[in-house]
């Protein structure tokens, strides 16, 4: 059952022809040939597809293309410049947070929307108070990024990565320190 | 995957009517669960009304005190949302303990109420399920069956519900509002679900075509206290092998009141009432802890691989007392 | 050319040459090749543990629209070689192992595929099964054949009088491998040539088995990424059989073979489960008499494999009695492989637990132990080292992670920490070839070597950049194609001093032929030379792994927030990637210890857990503090390059480390993996 659906994807409009039991992921991947976010375990239970649809992080495998008809979706390949990563990109390759790559821009997309979720002050499993306000200490992206398995274990790598990134964006100090 | 229809719901009586028409039809919410049943064949539908575009995506503080919780909402918002952290703590607890980002992202209100067993012979179409196909047989019975229910189980299922969020509203004694094929109506959450028995195929007693629009939370009382801890294998992203909400109230050294539902021990969400028997007006000790704990575990029927969920529930429902009643004195 | 000269870049932290790629995507794995219009195969799995296929209808799947075609044994193309029993697919209609490929649907779509296949009526002839691994007692358990099991007749006597003893079993069970890519092939036949887009840890060694299964001359495998293997992409495995049958079946057209991650748990291998029985005895000084490690392992009538877990026990300790002792139960599963560590991992297991109880029973602390039993030369072989600092490393990491007197003594709370060693054989595979073709520019390095996530993109780019004496800009690495000069696998931690070996080889050559200022075009092609020390030495990769855990009073929850390991694994070619490396296996440790157990169901013979919601790995919050470090090693015989691997010491010791940190925490002595909180609760 076939249905035309539009999507924009990592910013260029698509209008692409699905059948109804066809995935997100599989749109993407198969239909539109964005091979960028992968297939782990096509159940919601690895991450590895995970993509920002309309700026919130959800795992492509467990929508239906045909649910999403006018959202926009952002892919990793959809957040850097060329060769002008993504900060979280580029502090993933300075920190060496991946191996084999498979489950990276599952990792990336994941790691760009929980930043933006902790910007926006949602408490996780092990913020202490939730009536305080967000720290973005280890401890806090460990859990947050719990959704993307990585069986290389690159999660030091990816951990350290994106507490440079959280410093980098809340912590105006850190750049004035690294300047000095 | 059988070729499906499927239609964007744009107002509730709809989507309502629009279910209720085909046997073959269901409601599609965030899709964690029933799209996943789908690609594993345990789910069939030959039509997928889709409601997450109605308007039944916010919180909202109610006249008569509580509030009501839109049945579309995002785990992941509603477990933001400053209500619920400032009143619900055990509820925000409950969703941030479930699932991971991603998914609490796409999971419903809904949605996540309704979802399935992870029974994995309910999810696997070559071992026999009682759920999944009448009469074939309880493989988890005299199967692996570590992660399985000790309590409310049957000869015929030992399935385990899934949810966290369920097990949260159960001990607030939350009320799930319908919007039906008849008529609308509301049902406390404990009600919604039954037991196995002799018939495990239907987790609710929802009837075909109706949809869940909301769920309304009594008021919070100012005295009471509440905490969901889950007990896990992983640290995180993973099902619960035993959890724990406790909604209390500790005046005095006294339990003056006390909801205690358990989750991953039992085939629904288990409200604790021999637990909260004990607990109401004895004195809000160790001890006292303890035998509430054991009084409700003394029905516990475990099975071959999980005897220790008797022992674990038992010391988490005494560690959750414990902390909430240190934190009334500590506050006190 | 005024690069030249320079020798510069191995041992330098360069970042991953192929990173940009991988973070944004952008790097291809195999399913992910354009094709036009390719066939989407959905693999039918025998739902019986044993029998026969007595029926299969297929008419109602074929008029799906969409379908292309069903493949089964009555119409598949005919294999030119049946001889291994795993990659017999279709050929007959015999069932070995529940989950075994009994039938292939292909269709435009991979969800139509799915659909026809629910039509396809398969009826069996069962027959009965046994898929549990019985006790060491049991008579089901057979030799096994392994040449280096040892019995120097007086281990008994010499336990039975000994001062101290112990004698434990420990157990592992069944482990998958689940790589983050699931296996993949895209097969396309045309022109008599079979191409194969395949997630491999060796195009070569695929290629060579592909030739001979299906009788061909002219198969090219292509496989610049791989999502990650860790042993179970080491050799193909039934679906790339039934990839390249479908293609045959469809020449011209691109076929399609994604395993599902469910499916991941019978048809790419796994890991046996082992019952270990450690009878370990010393003297009053602490000094082994005894050693006797008798194994019991899982293995399959479909696979010539045994699980060498008696391994560390060859190369650890010196005793004088030494009994090692393999035997197995042949039992109706899937075909096992190696997963990271084979044999080292599970063995070092019982080994270390038993150590460590060993050493308390002296009264010992037992990184004293551990010294006080170091060998001189190697056990087994008598041969000796060619380095071993498996005491410097245990002395620098007590340092560094704060071991003391008091952290080993058991205590009554519920924090501990704990130590184990760990050791892995520097292998080099022979038989690798590169070119350098000098393109008036750069240096392009030629060699059909495998980056599964360990770095060789970009260390052995280092190598040959040292090689040449060139900056590593103007060197241009190929690998991971069959079109390349022939490599051998990644496996065995081998890789990086098998290519290394090759490439430095070929730049020699290469200026020893066309000089300092090659023409354009200059080309050498060099094979991988012969190491005059092999043979004369024991050659290994050593550690020491300490860990942390904390146990929950009330609940028994079991976390590991900080770990160390300390490596001796000679020259270090790139300290990032490698760092990366052991780091990853003693994760990958952390989740063996904690989480990794595949659950049979002796009823139906499979895999209850199957799928990554009931298979746990550690995910990012099962994870601490770990740390990986290493000592300055100069091995000057273990090949020309003085790489040992390490890609498996990482994972070997680690589990064990946890389970001796959480008998330190608790009391409580947990010798069957993995530890759950079950073992703690009180």
């Amino acid at each position: 059952m076939e249905n035309q659906i539009d999507l924009t994807v990592d910013g260029g409009r698509r209008t692409l022809s699905v059948d109804t039991r066809t995935t997100l992921l599989d749109a993407l991947r198969e239909t539109l040939g964005v091979t960028s976010p992968k297939k782990g375990c096509d159940h919601g239970q690895c991450g590895a597809c995970t993509v920002l649809l309309d700026g919130r992080r959800v795992t492509s495998c467990l929508t239906f293309a045909v649910a999403q008809d006018g959202s926009e979706v952002v892919t990793a390949d959809g957040v850097h410049d060329g060769d002008d990563l993504h900060p979280v990109q580029e502090a993933l390759v300075e920190h060496d947070g991946f191996q084999c790559g498979y489950c990276t821009p599952g990792q990336v997309c994941s790691a760009i929307g929980m930043l933006d979720e902790a910007k926006a002050g949602w408490p996780s499993h092990v913020t202490e108070d939730l009536r305080a306000g967000i720290e973005l200490d280890e401890e806090e992206i460990r859990e947050r990024m719990s959704g993307n398995l990585c069986r290389c274990g690159a999660y030091t790598g990816i951990v350290a990565a994106l507490a440079e990134v959280a410093r980098g964006e809340t912590g105006r100090g850190t750049d004035e320190e690294a300047r000095a | 995957m059988n070729p499906f229809d499927y239609e964007r719901a744009s107002d509730a009586r709809g989507a309502v009517a629009a279910v209720a028409a085909r046997p073959d039809a269901q409601f599609l919410g965030g899709g964690t669960n029933l799209v996943d049943h789908m690609k594993l064949g345990v789910a069939q539908p030959g039509m997928l009304v889709d409601v997450t575009r109605l308007p039944f995506d916010s919180v909202e503080a109610r006249p008569e005190g509580g509030v009501r919780v839109g049945g579309m909402m995002r785990n992941s918002e509603l477990a933001a949302d400053p209500l619920i952290r400032e009143w619900y703590p055990v509820l925000a607890q409950a969703l941030l303990a479930g699932a991971s980002g991603q998914l609490r992202n796409l999971a419903t209100t809904g949605g996540n109420l309704l979802q399935r067993t992870r029974c994995p012979y309910f999810q696997d179409l070559t071992t026999p399920c009682n759920k999944r196909e009448p009469g074939s047989g309880c493989s988890a019975l005299h199967g692996w069956n570590r992660d399985h229910a000790v309590l409310g189980g049957s000869s015929e299922c030992v399935a385990v519900h899934p949810s966290d969020l369920a097990v949260a509203l159960t001990a607030l004694d939350a009320v799930v509002r319908l919007q039906s094929p008849g008529h609308d109506r509301g049902l406390p959450v404990h009600s919604l679900y039954k037991l196995p028995e002799d018939d495990p195929s239907h987790d609710t007693v929802l009837e075909h075509g109706e949809l869940i629009t909301a769920v309304d939370l009594p008021e919070a009382s100012p005295h009471t206290r509440s905490a969901y801890r889950k007990v896990r294998d992983r640290a995180s992203f993973a099902f619960a092998l035993s959890s724990v909400a406790a909604v209390v109230e500790v005046a005095d050294g006294v339990v003056q009141s006390a909801r205690i539902a358990l989750g991953g021990v039992a085939t629904v969400p288990w409200r604790a009432s021999r637990a909260e028997e004990v607990l109401r007006g004895a004195p809000a000790t160790e001890e006292t802890f303890r035998a509430a704990a054991d009084a409700e575990l003394e029905a516990a029927e475990p099975l071959r691989h999980n005897e220790f969920k008797v022992a674990l529930t038992r010391n988490t429902i005494v560690a959750v007392l414990r902390d909430l009643a240190a934190a009334e004195e500590g506050s006190g | 050319m005024t690069g030249v000269g320079s020798a510069d870049s191995v041992g330098t932290a360069v970042r991953r040459l192929d990173g940009p790629l991988k973070v944004t995507g952008n790097a291809r794995y195999a399913a992910e090749q354009p094709e036009t219009e390719p066939l989407y195969a959905h693999l039918i799995q025998s739902t019986v543990a044993r029998g026969r296929v007595s029926s299969i209808e297929t008419a109602e799947a074929e008029a799906v629209e969409g379908v292309a075609g069903v493949l089964t044994r009555h119409n598949a193309p005919a294999l030119a070689s049946t001889e291994d029993p795993e990659m017999r697919v279709l050929q007959s209609d015999e069932v070995a192992y529940r989950g075994q490929i009994v039938a292939v649907v292909l269709a435009g779509s991979a969800h139509v595929a799915t659909q026809a296949a629910n039509l396809v009526r398969v009826e069996y002839a069962e027959s009965e099964h046994d898929v549990e691994l019985p006790d060491g007692d049991s008579s089901r358990l057979v030799d096994a054949g392994i040449d280096s099991d040892v019995d120097t007749g007086g281990v008994d006597e010499a336990w039975e009088s000994a001062q101290a003893r112990v004698d434990v079993t420990c157990t592992t069970p069944l482990e998958h491998n689940n790589p983050m890519e699931p296996h993949a092939t895209v097969a396309t036949w045309a022109d008599g040539q079979l191409t194969l887009h395949d997630s491999t840890q060796g195009v070569h060694a695929t290629r060579s088995a592909v030739e001979a299964l299906f009788g061909l001359e002219h198969v090219r495998v292509i496989s610049p990424y791989v999502g990650g293997g860790f042993g179970s992409k080491g050799l193909p495995h039934a679906p790339l059989v039934a990839a390249g049958l479908a293609a045959m079946a469809f020449p011209g057209r691109a076929v399609k073979v994604t395993v599902t991650r469910q499916q991941m748990f019978t048809l790419v291998g796994h890991r046996p489960a082992t019952v270990q029985r450690l009878r370990l005895a010393a003297d009053h000084s602490g000094r082994l008499v005894s050693l006797s490690h008798d194994i019991a392992v899982s293995a399959s009538r479909v696979k010539d494999y045994v699980e060498q877990a008696g391994a560390p026990s060859g190369t650890m300790y010196a005793s004088p009695q030494r009994r090692i002792r393999h035997r197995m139960a042949e039992l109706d599963l899937p075909a096992p492989t190696w997963m990271r560590a084979p044999g080292e991992c599970p063995g070092m297991f019982g080994l270390e637990v038993a150590v460590d109880e060993l050493a308390e029973q002296c009264g010992m602390d037992p990184i004293d132990f551990r010294i006080r039993n170091e060998p001189e030369t190697d056990p087994s072989s008598g041969l000796p080292f060619s380095s071993r600092n498996l005491l410097r490393c245990l002395q620098v990491g007590a340092e560094r992670f704060g071991w003391g007197e008091r952290s080993w003594r058991r205590g009554r709370g519920q924090h501990g920490i704990g130590v184990a060693s760990a050791a892995f054989p520097a292998f080099q595979i022979p038989g690798s070839r590169a070119r350098i073709v000098f393109t008036g520019e750069r240096y392009r390095v030629e060699i059909g070597a495998a980056d599964i996530g360990t770095g060789t993109w970009t260390a052995l780019a280092q190598i040959a950049a040292d090689a040449l004496e060139v900056p590593l800009d103007d060197v241009d690495l190929r690998i991971g194609d069959t079109a390349l000069p022939k490599a051998s696998l990644a496996g065995g931690s081998s890789g990086l001093a098998s290519w290394g070996g090759t490439v430095t080889e070929a730049a020699r050559e290469f200026r020893d032929e066309h000089g300092k200022d090659p023409v354009d075009g200059a080309e050498t092609t060099s094979k991988m030379p012969r190491n005059p020390d092999a043979g004369q030495y024991s050659m290994h990769a050593f550690g020491a792994q300490f860990a942390e855990v904390r146990v929950d009073a009330d609940t028994g929850e079991i976390r590991v927030p900080r770990m160390l390991g300390v490596f001796a694994a000679g020259r270090i070619v790139n300290p990032r990637t490698a760092r990366s490396q052991l780091v990853g296996g003693m994760i990958m440790g952390v989740s063996m210890a904690l989480h990794e157990h595949s659950a049979l169901d002796p009823r139906f013979g499979h895999v209850v857990n199957h799928d990554f919601a009931g298979y746990h790995i550690a995910s990012n919050a099962d994870v601490g503090d770990v740390e990986a470090t290493w000592v300055d090693e100069h091995d000057p015989h273990v090949n020309s390059v003085g790489v040992k691997g390490i890609g498996e010491v990482g994972i070997v010791g680690a589990a064990p480390a946890i389970a001796n940190a959480a008998y330190a925490a608790t009391g409580v002595r947990v010798r069957d993996l993995p530890l759950t909180l079950d073992s703690f609760l009180r």
